[in-house]
Protein backbone atom coordinates (compact mmCIF):
# COMPACT_ATOMS: atom_id res chain seq x y z
CA UNK A 1 0.00 0.00 0.00
CA UNK A 2 1.20 3.27 -1.11
CA UNK A 3 0.88 6.39 1.17
CA UNK A 4 0.06 9.51 -1.04
CA UNK A 5 1.59 12.20 0.69
CA UNK A 6 -0.18 15.32 0.75
CA UNK A 7 2.53 18.21 -0.46
CA UNK A 8 0.46 21.50 0.13
CA UNK A 9 0.95 19.97 3.87
CA UNK A 10 4.68 19.88 3.60
CA UNK A 11 5.48 22.23 2.16
CA UNK A 12 6.40 26.04 4.41
CA UNK A 13 2.89 28.07 4.01
CA UNK A 14 4.23 31.24 1.84
CA UNK A 15 1.93 34.32 2.39
CA UNK A 16 0.03 34.88 -0.83
CA UNK A 17 0.83 38.78 -1.02
CA UNK A 18 4.80 38.19 -1.65
CA UNK A 19 6.80 36.37 -4.53
CA UNK A 20 8.60 34.33 -2.13
CA UNK A 21 9.16 33.27 2.14
CA UNK A 22 12.38 34.72 1.63
CA UNK A 23 10.91 38.26 1.09
CA UNK A 24 13.61 40.77 2.91
CA UNK A 25 10.93 43.02 3.81
CA UNK A 26 10.02 40.48 6.29
CA UNK A 27 9.73 41.06 10.60
CA UNK A 28 13.75 41.40 11.51
CA UNK A 29 13.74 38.58 14.73
CA UNK A 30 16.87 37.95 16.60
CA UNK A 31 15.87 34.26 17.13
CA UNK A 32 16.53 33.85 13.18
CA UNK A 33 19.74 34.80 13.12
CA UNK A 34 22.99 32.37 14.06
CA UNK A 35 26.18 34.01 16.08
CA UNK A 36 29.79 32.96 14.87
CA UNK A 37 32.67 33.88 16.52
CA UNK A 38 35.56 34.78 13.66
CA UNK A 39 39.12 34.28 15.12
CA UNK A 40 40.64 34.99 17.77
CA UNK A 41 42.63 32.07 16.90
CA UNK A 42 41.63 30.77 13.27
CA UNK A 43 44.37 30.96 10.26
CA UNK A 44 42.21 32.70 8.41
CA UNK A 45 42.60 36.34 10.77
CA UNK A 46 46.16 35.92 10.58
CA UNK A 47 46.56 37.07 13.77
CA UNK A 48 44.53 37.42 17.31
CA UNK A 49 41.71 39.33 15.98
CA UNK A 50 37.83 38.70 16.92
CA UNK A 51 34.85 39.19 15.01
CA UNK A 52 31.25 38.79 16.16
CA UNK A 53 29.12 37.99 13.39
CA UNK A 54 25.25 37.73 13.36
CA UNK A 55 24.10 35.48 10.26
CA UNK A 56 21.55 35.19 8.64
CA UNK A 57 21.43 32.49 6.70
CA UNK A 58 24.95 33.00 5.36
CA UNK A 59 24.60 36.71 5.14
CA UNK A 60 26.16 38.78 7.54
CA UNK A 61 23.76 41.15 9.29
CA UNK A 62 25.85 42.76 11.98
CA UNK A 63 28.98 42.65 13.27
CA UNK A 64 31.23 43.82 16.15
CA UNK A 65 35.41 43.72 16.48
CA UNK A 66 37.45 43.02 19.37
CA UNK A 67 41.32 43.26 19.24
CA UNK A 68 43.59 43.35 22.36
CA UNK A 69 44.93 40.08 22.24
CA UNK A 70 48.44 40.62 21.34
CA UNK A 71 48.39 43.39 23.45
CA UNK A 72 51.49 43.49 25.17
CA UNK A 73 52.37 47.12 26.68
CA UNK A 74 54.74 48.64 24.04
CA UNK A 75 54.00 52.13 24.73
CA UNK A 76 54.65 51.44 28.41
CA UNK A 77 57.50 49.23 27.78
CA UNK A 78 59.33 52.31 26.13
CA UNK A 79 58.88 54.60 29.04
CA UNK A 80 61.00 52.24 31.28
CA UNK A 81 63.62 52.04 28.52
CA UNK A 82 66.34 54.34 27.21
CA UNK A 83 65.74 55.21 23.66
CA UNK A 84 68.17 52.98 21.84
CA UNK A 85 66.47 50.27 23.35
CA UNK A 86 63.12 51.19 22.09
CA UNK A 87 64.39 50.67 18.63
CA UNK A 88 64.49 46.60 19.14
CA UNK A 89 60.92 47.07 20.57
CA UNK A 90 59.40 48.91 17.25
CA UNK A 91 60.51 45.74 15.18
CA UNK A 92 57.67 43.97 17.15
CA UNK A 93 55.24 46.20 15.71
CA UNK A 94 54.96 45.83 12.17
CA UNK A 95 57.08 42.59 11.77
CA UNK A 96 56.46 41.94 8.74
CA UNK A 97 58.38 45.36 7.82
CA UNK A 98 60.40 46.15 10.44
CA UNK A 99 63.38 48.57 8.98
CA UNK A 100 60.11 51.02 8.45
CA UNK A 101 59.25 51.05 12.09
CA UNK A 102 63.01 51.57 12.86
CA UNK A 103 63.16 54.56 10.55
CA UNK A 104 59.96 55.78 11.78
CA UNK A 105 60.72 56.00 15.59
CA UNK A 106 64.51 56.85 14.85
CA UNK A 107 63.28 59.83 12.69
CA UNK A 108 60.97 61.14 15.15
CA UNK A 109 63.70 60.99 17.79
CA UNK A 110 66.43 62.85 15.54
CA UNK A 111 64.46 65.33 14.56
CA UNK A 112 63.83 65.99 18.81
CA UNK A 113 67.74 65.78 18.65
CA UNK A 114 67.98 68.53 15.93
CA UNK A 115 70.50 65.69 14.36
CA UNK A 116 70.95 65.84 10.83
CA UNK A 117 71.92 62.04 9.37
CA UNK A 118 74.32 61.57 6.79
CA UNK A 119 72.91 61.48 3.34
CA UNK A 120 74.63 57.70 2.49
CA UNK A 121 72.94 57.03 5.72
CA UNK A 122 69.73 58.38 4.73
CA UNK A 123 69.85 56.77 1.27
CA UNK A 124 70.38 52.93 2.85
CA UNK A 125 67.31 53.99 4.81
CA UNK A 126 64.93 55.31 1.88
CA UNK A 127 66.55 51.67 -0.08
CA UNK A 128 65.74 49.49 2.94
CA UNK A 129 62.58 50.98 3.49
CA UNK A 130 61.42 50.73 0.47
CA UNK A 131 62.44 46.89 0.25
CA UNK A 132 60.61 46.68 3.26
CA UNK A 133 57.61 47.79 1.78
CA UNK A 134 57.91 45.28 -1.22
CA UNK A 135 58.00 42.37 1.08
CA UNK A 136 55.43 43.92 3.14
CA UNK A 137 52.80 44.20 0.00
CA UNK A 138 54.05 40.82 -1.07
CA UNK A 139 53.06 38.61 1.94
CA UNK A 140 49.50 40.45 2.14
CA UNK A 141 49.04 40.46 -1.50
CA UNK A 142 50.26 36.35 -1.08
CA UNK A 143 48.36 35.81 1.90
CA UNK A 144 45.04 37.36 1.04
CA UNK A 145 44.90 35.48 -2.43
CA UNK A 146 45.32 32.29 -0.50
CA UNK A 147 42.78 33.23 1.81
CA UNK A 148 40.13 33.50 -1.35
CA UNK A 149 41.49 29.94 -2.59
CA UNK A 150 44.19 30.72 -5.06
CA UNK A 151 47.28 28.84 -3.60
CA UNK A 152 49.47 29.23 -6.02
CA UNK A 153 50.54 33.25 -5.93
CA UNK A 154 51.74 32.53 -2.31
CA UNK A 155 54.55 30.64 -4.01
CA UNK A 156 55.48 32.85 -6.44
CA UNK A 157 55.29 36.04 -3.66
CA UNK A 158 56.80 34.16 -1.03
CA UNK A 159 59.79 32.80 -3.13
CA UNK A 160 60.15 36.70 -3.48
CA UNK A 161 59.82 37.79 -0.34
CA UNK A 162 62.36 35.04 0.86
CA UNK A 163 65.09 36.46 -1.62
CA UNK A 164 64.63 39.90 -0.17
CA UNK A 165 64.85 38.60 3.20
CA UNK A 166 67.77 37.00 2.12
CA UNK A 167 69.70 40.51 1.20
CA UNK A 168 68.69 42.09 4.90
CA UNK A 169 69.78 38.93 6.37
CA UNK A 170 73.22 39.60 5.15
CA UNK A 171 72.68 43.36 6.29
CA UNK A 172 71.87 43.37 9.47
CA UNK A 173 71.72 39.38 10.82
CA UNK A 174 68.71 39.02 11.44
CA UNK A 175 64.90 38.43 8.82
CA UNK A 176 62.15 40.05 10.89
CA UNK A 177 63.71 41.59 13.42
CA UNK A 178 66.01 43.73 12.42
CA UNK A 179 66.98 46.77 14.53
CA UNK A 180 69.03 48.43 11.19
CA UNK A 181 68.80 51.92 12.67
CA UNK A 182 70.37 53.80 15.24
CA UNK A 183 70.09 57.21 16.29
CA UNK A 184 72.32 59.26 13.55
CA UNK A 185 72.38 56.47 11.33
CA UNK A 186 72.32 53.13 10.61
CA UNK A 187 74.25 50.07 12.13
CA UNK A 188 76.11 48.53 9.49
CA UNK A 189 76.88 49.67 5.94
CA UNK A 190 75.93 47.82 3.04
CA UNK A 191 78.25 44.67 1.77
CA UNK A 192 79.82 45.43 -1.16
CA UNK A 193 77.67 42.99 -3.10
CA UNK A 194 74.55 44.59 -2.37
CA UNK A 195 73.63 46.87 -5.07
CA UNK A 196 74.02 43.83 -7.63
CA UNK A 197 71.98 41.55 -5.16
CA UNK A 198 69.15 43.85 -5.02
CA UNK A 199 68.77 44.62 -8.92
CA UNK A 200 69.07 40.60 -9.35
CA UNK A 201 66.10 40.21 -6.78
CA UNK A 202 63.97 43.10 -8.36
CA UNK A 203 64.08 41.13 -11.43
CA UNK A 204 62.89 38.36 -9.81
CA UNK A 205 60.43 40.29 -8.03
CA UNK A 206 59.19 41.97 -11.12
CA UNK A 207 58.69 38.46 -12.21
CA UNK A 208 56.46 37.09 -9.86
CA UNK A 209 54.42 39.74 -9.49
CA UNK A 210 53.96 40.26 -13.10
CA UNK A 211 52.52 36.04 -13.09
CA UNK A 212 50.45 36.72 -10.19
CA UNK A 213 48.99 39.12 -12.07
CA UNK A 214 48.87 37.15 -15.12
CA UNK A 215 47.23 34.02 -12.83
CA UNK A 216 44.75 36.58 -11.33
CA UNK A 217 44.01 39.57 -13.63
CA UNK A 218 41.68 37.75 -16.19
CA UNK A 219 40.10 35.32 -13.70
CA UNK A 220 36.66 34.36 -13.09
CA UNK A 221 36.70 33.03 -9.68
CA UNK A 222 39.31 35.77 -8.12
CA UNK A 223 37.05 38.30 -10.26
CA UNK A 224 34.02 37.14 -8.76
CA UNK A 225 35.49 36.98 -5.10
CA UNK A 226 36.86 40.31 -5.33
CA UNK A 227 34.89 42.72 -7.25
CA UNK A 228 32.85 45.18 -5.76
CA UNK A 229 33.05 43.11 -2.45
CA UNK A 230 33.36 44.99 1.05
CA UNK A 231 33.27 48.83 -0.67
CA UNK A 232 34.41 51.25 1.55
CA UNK A 233 33.74 54.67 0.22
CA UNK A 234 36.08 57.50 -0.21
CA UNK A 235 34.20 59.58 2.81
CA UNK A 236 34.21 56.78 5.32
CA UNK A 237 37.60 55.74 4.95
CA UNK A 238 38.61 59.24 5.61
CA UNK A 239 36.69 59.75 8.66
CA UNK A 240 38.10 56.85 9.62
CA UNK A 241 41.14 57.87 9.31
CA UNK A 242 43.00 55.59 6.85
CA UNK A 243 46.01 56.36 5.14
CA UNK A 244 48.32 54.07 3.03
CA UNK A 245 47.05 51.79 0.05
CA UNK A 246 43.94 51.03 1.38
CA UNK A 247 43.26 54.76 1.32
CA UNK A 248 44.54 54.69 -2.11
CA UNK A 249 42.29 51.74 -3.31
CA UNK A 250 39.24 53.94 -2.90
CA UNK A 251 40.63 57.14 -5.46
CA UNK A 252 42.56 59.22 -3.12
CA UNK A 253 45.72 59.98 -4.53
CA UNK A 254 47.86 60.65 -1.07
CA UNK A 255 51.21 59.65 -0.10
CA UNK A 256 52.94 61.24 2.32
CA UNK A 257 56.14 60.61 0.19
CA UNK A 258 54.32 62.59 -1.94
CA UNK A 259 52.39 64.64 -0.15
CA UNK A 260 54.73 65.55 2.95
CA UNK A 261 58.05 64.35 1.48
CA UNK A 262 60.75 62.98 3.46
CA UNK A 263 64.37 61.64 3.12
CA UNK A 264 64.80 63.03 -0.42
CA UNK A 265 61.10 61.16 -1.71
CA UNK A 266 60.59 64.42 -3.78
CA UNK A 267 64.06 63.72 -5.99
CA UNK A 268 62.50 60.31 -6.93
CA UNK A 269 59.67 59.49 -9.92
CA UNK A 270 57.27 57.42 -8.83
CA UNK A 271 53.52 57.01 -9.67
CA UNK A 272 51.34 57.03 -7.13
CA UNK A 273 48.84 54.02 -7.87
CA UNK A 274 44.94 54.42 -7.14
CA UNK A 275 41.69 52.31 -7.26
CA UNK A 276 38.75 53.41 -8.19
CA UNK A 277 35.92 51.62 -6.01
CA UNK A 278 37.94 50.40 -2.83
CA UNK A 279 37.18 46.69 -3.19
CA UNK A 280 39.55 44.12 -2.47
CA UNK A 281 40.74 43.73 -5.77
CA UNK A 282 41.50 47.62 -5.86
CA UNK A 283 43.05 46.88 -2.51
CA UNK A 284 45.01 44.33 -3.96
CA UNK A 285 46.47 45.73 -7.24
CA UNK A 286 47.19 48.82 -5.63
CA UNK A 287 50.06 46.86 -3.56
CA UNK A 288 51.16 44.91 -6.65
CA UNK A 289 51.40 48.45 -8.65
CA UNK A 290 53.44 50.12 -5.63
CA UNK A 291 55.79 47.26 -6.07
CA UNK A 292 56.96 48.15 -9.41
CA UNK A 293 56.87 52.09 -7.83
CA UNK A 294 58.90 50.62 -4.88
CA UNK A 295 61.17 48.83 -7.13
CA UNK A 296 61.75 52.03 -9.47
CA UNK A 297 62.70 54.12 -6.07
CA UNK A 298 65.18 51.39 -5.24
CA UNK A 299 66.97 51.04 -9.15
CA UNK A 300 67.29 55.37 -8.81
CA UNK A 301 68.60 55.32 -5.30
CA UNK A 302 70.87 52.75 -6.06
CA UNK A 303 72.07 55.29 -8.74
CA UNK A 304 72.44 58.09 -6.77
CA UNK A 305 73.76 56.27 -3.42
CA UNK A 306 76.52 58.81 -2.47
CA UNK A 307 79.75 57.22 0.01
CA UNK A 308 80.40 58.57 3.35
CA UNK A 309 79.94 58.24 6.84
CA UNK A 310 76.84 55.98 8.13
CA UNK A 311 76.44 56.89 11.20
CA UNK A 312 76.97 60.97 12.14
CA UNK A 313 79.52 61.99 13.86
CA UNK A 314 78.22 64.07 16.88
CA UNK A 315 79.40 62.53 20.27
CA UNK A 316 76.10 62.84 21.93
CA UNK A 317 74.64 59.89 20.14
CA UNK A 318 77.28 57.81 18.12
CA UNK A 319 79.57 55.38 19.58
CA UNK A 320 83.09 56.33 18.93
CA UNK A 321 84.81 53.31 16.83
CA UNK A 322 86.26 50.88 19.22
CA UNK A 323 89.75 51.96 18.39
CA UNK A 324 88.97 55.42 20.10
CA UNK A 325 87.20 53.47 22.84
CA UNK A 326 90.12 51.52 23.95
CA UNK A 327 92.58 53.82 22.74
CA UNK A 328 92.24 57.07 23.95
CA UNK A 329 90.33 58.11 27.58
CA UNK A 330 88.37 60.67 25.27
CA UNK A 331 86.81 58.11 23.69
CA UNK A 332 86.06 55.48 26.46
CA UNK A 333 84.12 58.24 28.49
CA UNK A 334 81.84 59.23 25.21
CA UNK A 335 81.19 55.44 25.11
CA UNK A 336 80.56 54.98 28.86
CA UNK A 337 78.69 58.18 28.26
CA UNK A 338 76.27 57.16 25.78
CA UNK A 339 75.81 53.71 27.06
CA UNK A 340 75.54 54.68 30.91
CA UNK A 341 73.58 57.41 30.58
CA UNK A 342 72.25 57.31 27.62
CA UNK A 343 71.04 59.79 24.57
CA UNK A 344 68.67 62.96 25.92
CA UNK A 345 66.95 64.99 23.73
CA UNK A 346 65.66 68.21 25.16
CA UNK A 347 62.15 68.32 27.07
CA UNK A 348 59.53 68.23 24.16
CA UNK A 349 57.15 66.69 22.13
CA UNK A 350 57.43 65.93 18.70
CA UNK A 351 54.44 64.18 16.47
CA UNK A 352 56.20 62.40 13.29
CA UNK A 353 55.14 60.39 10.44
CA UNK A 354 56.38 58.50 7.57
CA UNK A 355 54.76 56.61 4.74
CA UNK A 356 55.17 52.74 6.29
CA UNK A 357 53.52 49.65 4.23
CA UNK A 358 50.38 50.43 5.52
CA UNK A 359 49.83 53.91 5.69
CA UNK A 360 51.13 56.50 8.21
CA UNK A 361 52.75 55.52 10.83
CA UNK A 362 53.36 57.92 13.68
CA UNK A 363 55.10 58.26 16.65
CA UNK A 364 54.08 61.01 18.94
CA UNK A 365 57.00 60.97 21.52
CA UNK A 366 57.58 63.30 24.71
CA UNK A 367 61.07 63.87 26.24
CA UNK A 368 61.57 64.90 29.80
CA UNK A 369 65.21 65.60 29.47
CA UNK A 370 66.30 61.94 30.57
CA UNK A 371 67.53 58.90 28.78
CA UNK A 372 63.99 57.31 28.69
CA UNK A 373 61.11 58.67 26.29
CA UNK A 374 58.67 60.41 28.57
CA UNK A 375 55.52 58.56 26.97
CA UNK A 376 55.53 57.17 23.39
CA UNK A 377 52.43 56.57 21.72
CA UNK A 378 52.40 55.03 18.50
CA UNK A 379 50.17 55.41 15.44
CA UNK A 380 50.09 52.29 14.01
CA UNK A 381 48.10 52.68 10.80
CA UNK A 382 45.67 49.36 10.83
CA UNK A 383 44.37 50.47 13.85
CA UNK A 384 42.40 52.61 11.72
CA UNK A 385 41.69 50.08 9.32
CA UNK A 386 40.53 47.76 11.54
CA UNK A 387 38.54 50.40 13.46
CA UNK A 388 36.07 50.61 10.08
CA UNK A 389 35.82 46.71 9.85
CA UNK A 390 32.52 45.58 10.89
CA UNK A 391 30.93 47.92 8.71
CA UNK A 392 33.00 46.71 5.51
CA UNK A 393 31.67 43.23 6.28
CA UNK A 394 28.16 43.45 7.22
CA UNK A 395 25.91 42.31 4.11
CA UNK A 396 28.28 40.60 2.70
CA UNK A 397 29.45 36.31 3.91
CA UNK A 398 31.81 35.19 5.77
CA UNK A 399 34.18 34.33 3.24
CA UNK A 400 34.18 37.58 2.12
CA UNK A 401 35.01 38.70 6.05
CA UNK A 402 37.99 36.44 5.46
CA UNK A 403 38.86 38.15 2.42
CA UNK A 404 38.37 41.79 3.59
CA UNK A 405 40.39 40.96 6.50
CA UNK A 406 43.46 40.05 3.91
CA UNK A 407 43.02 42.98 2.17
CA UNK A 408 43.06 45.92 4.24
CA UNK A 409 46.72 43.82 5.96
CA UNK A 410 45.95 44.04 9.59
CA UNK A 411 49.30 42.78 11.20
CA UNK A 412 48.13 42.20 15.19
CA UNK A 413 51.56 43.48 16.51
CA UNK A 414 51.01 46.73 15.14
CA UNK A 415 47.33 47.30 15.78
CA UNK A 416 47.26 46.06 19.69
CA UNK A 417 50.83 47.39 20.35
CA UNK B 1 46.36 77.91 5.26
CA UNK B 2 49.35 78.85 7.34
CA UNK B 3 50.05 78.50 11.24
CA UNK B 4 49.31 81.95 11.66
CA UNK B 5 46.01 82.20 9.66
CA UNK B 6 45.05 79.56 11.71
CA UNK B 7 45.85 80.55 14.78
CA UNK B 8 44.55 83.73 14.27
CA UNK B 9 41.51 82.49 12.88
CA UNK B 10 40.53 80.28 15.79
CA UNK B 11 41.21 82.73 18.47
CA UNK B 12 38.96 85.01 16.84
CA UNK B 13 36.40 82.84 16.50
CA UNK B 14 37.01 81.24 20.21
CA UNK B 15 38.23 83.52 21.87
CA UNK B 16 37.98 81.96 25.32
CA UNK B 17 38.53 78.54 24.45
CA UNK B 18 42.01 79.16 23.33
CA UNK B 19 44.35 79.46 26.14
CA UNK B 20 47.62 79.34 24.07
CA UNK B 21 49.28 78.25 21.40
CA UNK B 22 53.22 77.04 20.70
CA UNK B 23 55.35 75.45 17.93
CA UNK B 24 55.87 71.32 17.86
CA UNK B 25 58.46 70.59 15.63
CA UNK B 26 56.56 73.07 12.45
CA UNK B 27 53.30 71.63 13.32
CA UNK B 28 50.98 74.17 15.23
CA UNK B 29 49.45 73.39 19.01
CA UNK B 30 46.89 75.00 19.95
CA UNK B 31 45.48 75.00 24.06
CA UNK B 32 41.71 74.73 23.84
CA UNK B 33 39.87 74.71 26.77
CA UNK B 34 38.34 71.19 27.56
CA UNK B 35 34.71 71.94 27.80
CA UNK B 36 34.58 73.18 24.06
CA UNK B 37 37.05 70.82 22.87
CA UNK B 38 34.63 69.18 21.05
CA UNK B 39 32.89 72.28 19.66
CA UNK B 40 35.71 73.02 18.34
CA UNK B 41 36.96 70.02 16.66
CA UNK B 42 33.85 70.63 14.34
CA UNK B 43 33.92 73.99 13.76
CA UNK B 44 37.70 72.71 12.40
CA UNK B 45 35.81 70.15 10.56
CA UNK B 46 33.13 71.84 9.17
CA UNK B 47 34.57 75.39 8.58
CA UNK B 48 35.89 75.23 4.90
CA UNK B 49 38.61 76.96 5.00
CA UNK B 50 40.16 74.51 7.76
CA UNK B 51 38.67 71.62 6.79
CA UNK B 52 40.80 68.93 8.75
CA UNK B 53 38.64 66.15 7.32
CA UNK B 54 41.07 63.32 9.34
CA UNK B 55 41.35 62.41 12.52
CA UNK B 56 45.23 61.54 12.67
CA UNK B 57 45.54 60.12 16.50
CA UNK B 58 44.79 60.96 19.98
CA UNK B 59 47.76 61.28 22.35
CA UNK B 60 46.92 60.92 26.00
CA UNK B 61 49.58 61.93 28.41
CA UNK B 62 50.12 61.67 32.17
CA UNK B 63 52.44 64.81 33.40
CA UNK B 64 52.66 63.58 37.23
CA UNK B 65 55.89 62.58 37.11
CA UNK B 66 56.98 65.09 34.91
CA UNK B 67 59.64 67.53 36.47
CA UNK B 68 58.85 70.88 37.77
CA UNK B 69 55.10 70.11 36.08
CA UNK B 70 52.50 72.28 38.02
CA UNK B 71 49.70 72.08 35.80
CA UNK B 72 46.34 69.14 35.38
CA UNK B 73 47.82 65.90 35.62
CA UNK B 74 46.32 64.58 32.05
CA UNK B 75 46.12 66.04 28.38
CA UNK B 76 45.14 64.60 25.97
CA UNK B 77 46.05 65.66 22.16
CA UNK B 78 43.84 65.53 19.11
CA UNK B 79 46.20 65.37 15.79
CA UNK B 80 43.97 66.51 12.83
CA UNK B 81 45.15 66.93 9.14
CA UNK B 82 43.42 68.59 6.14
CA UNK B 83 43.47 66.00 3.43
CA UNK B 84 42.12 68.85 0.67
CA UNK B 85 44.53 71.73 1.78
CA UNK B 86 47.45 69.61 3.12
CA UNK B 87 47.77 71.22 7.00
CA UNK B 88 48.19 69.75 10.17
CA UNK B 89 47.12 71.33 13.72
CA UNK B 90 47.37 69.47 17.08
CA UNK B 91 44.56 71.02 19.61
CA UNK B 92 45.67 70.54 23.54
CA UNK B 93 43.63 70.04 26.02
CA UNK B 94 44.25 69.61 29.83
CA UNK B 95 42.74 67.23 32.09
CA UNK B 96 42.42 67.39 36.18
CA UNK B 97 42.91 64.01 37.95
CA UNK B 98 39.82 64.55 39.93
CA UNK B 99 37.58 65.15 37.24
CA UNK B 100 38.80 63.53 33.83
CA UNK B 101 36.17 64.01 31.77
CA UNK B 102 36.20 65.43 28.42
CA UNK B 103 33.23 65.76 25.86
CA UNK B 104 33.24 62.73 23.14
CA UNK B 105 34.07 63.59 19.57
CA UNK B 106 33.26 59.74 18.41
CA UNK B 107 30.38 61.36 16.15
CA UNK B 108 32.21 63.91 14.12
CA UNK B 109 34.70 60.83 12.92
CA UNK B 110 34.79 57.08 12.58
CA UNK B 111 37.88 56.36 14.32
CA UNK B 112 37.36 58.75 17.17
CA UNK B 113 34.83 55.93 18.84
CA UNK B 114 38.03 53.68 19.06
CA UNK B 115 40.65 56.22 19.70
CA UNK B 116 38.46 57.52 23.00
CA UNK B 117 38.06 53.66 24.35
CA UNK B 118 41.89 53.76 23.66
CA UNK B 119 42.46 56.59 25.83
CA UNK B 120 40.16 55.57 28.38
CA UNK B 121 41.78 52.27 28.81
CA UNK B 122 45.58 53.00 29.03
CA UNK B 123 44.67 56.44 30.71
CA UNK B 124 41.40 56.50 32.81
CA UNK B 125 39.94 59.52 30.81
CA UNK B 126 36.65 59.18 30.68
CA UNK B 127 34.15 60.92 27.53
CA UNK B 128 30.99 62.16 28.32
CA UNK B 129 28.27 61.08 26.31
CA UNK B 130 30.49 58.22 24.56
CA UNK B 131 28.15 55.66 23.32
CA UNK B 132 30.26 52.99 24.29
CA UNK B 133 33.16 53.84 26.53
CA UNK B 134 34.47 50.41 27.16
CA UNK B 135 38.41 49.35 27.38
CA UNK B 136 40.02 48.24 23.74
CA UNK B 137 43.57 46.88 24.53
CA UNK B 138 42.74 45.39 27.61
CA UNK B 139 41.26 42.54 28.98
CA UNK B 140 37.74 43.82 30.19
CA UNK B 141 38.30 42.48 33.68
CA UNK B 142 41.92 44.88 33.78
CA UNK B 143 41.92 46.90 37.47
CA UNK B 144 43.34 50.45 36.73
CA UNK B 145 44.98 52.33 33.72
CA UNK B 146 48.38 51.25 32.32
CA UNK B 147 49.89 53.79 30.95
CA UNK B 148 49.10 56.05 34.17
CA UNK B 149 52.77 56.79 36.11
CA UNK B 150 51.52 55.29 39.09
CA UNK B 151 50.80 51.83 37.46
CA UNK B 152 53.58 49.96 37.76
CA UNK B 153 54.60 48.25 34.77
CA UNK B 154 55.62 44.52 36.72
CA UNK B 155 51.99 44.44 38.29
CA UNK B 156 50.31 41.71 36.99
CA UNK B 157 46.41 40.27 37.08
CA UNK B 158 44.72 37.19 36.60
CA UNK B 159 42.19 37.63 33.60
CA UNK B 160 40.23 35.02 33.02
CA UNK B 161 36.56 35.35 31.66
CA UNK B 162 35.65 35.63 28.21
CA UNK B 163 34.10 38.85 26.54
CA UNK B 164 31.18 37.72 24.85
CA UNK B 165 30.14 40.92 23.43
CA UNK B 166 26.79 40.76 23.67
CA UNK B 167 26.43 43.99 24.81
CA UNK B 168 27.85 45.64 21.71
CA UNK B 169 25.75 43.16 19.67
CA UNK B 170 22.85 43.68 20.67
CA UNK B 171 23.25 47.61 19.75
CA UNK B 172 24.34 46.62 16.15
CA UNK B 173 21.11 44.70 15.76
CA UNK B 174 19.11 47.56 17.22
CA UNK B 175 20.75 49.59 14.44
CA UNK B 176 19.78 47.63 12.01
CA UNK B 177 16.68 46.84 12.74
CA UNK B 178 16.34 43.84 14.71
CA UNK B 179 14.37 43.05 17.77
Amino acid sequence: MTTVLDTKTLLPTVPENSASGLDSARHKDKKDLVFVNLGPSHPATHGTLRALCALDGETIVAAVTEMGYLHRGFEKDCEVHTFQQVIPYTDRLNYVSAIMNNVGFCKAVERMLRIPIPERALYIRLITCELNRIIDHLVCAGANLVDIGALTNFWYSFNAREKVYDILEKLCGARLTSSYTRLGGVSRDLYPAFADEVKAVLKEIKKSVGEIQKLVSKNRIFLDRTKDICVISKETALSYGWTGPTLRACGVEYDLRKAEPYYHYEDFKFEIPVGSKGDIYDRIFVRLLEIEESSSIIEQALKKLPKGPIMTDDKRVALPPKQQTYGNIEGLMNHFKIIMDGICPEPGEIYDFTEAANGELGFYVVADGTKNPYRVKCRPPCFMNFAAFHGMIEGGMIADAVANLGSINIIAGELDR
Amino acid sequence: MNNENLLTQLTEKYQKAVLGSCDRFGVLEIQVDRATIAEVVKFLRDTPEFSFNMLIDLVSIDYSNYPGWTGDRFSLSYLLKSLLLGHRLQLKTTVPEDEPVVPTISGLYGNADWLEREAYDQMGIRFAQHPNLKRLLNHHEFVGHPLRKDYPITRRQWLSANESLMDEMEVRLKEKGYE
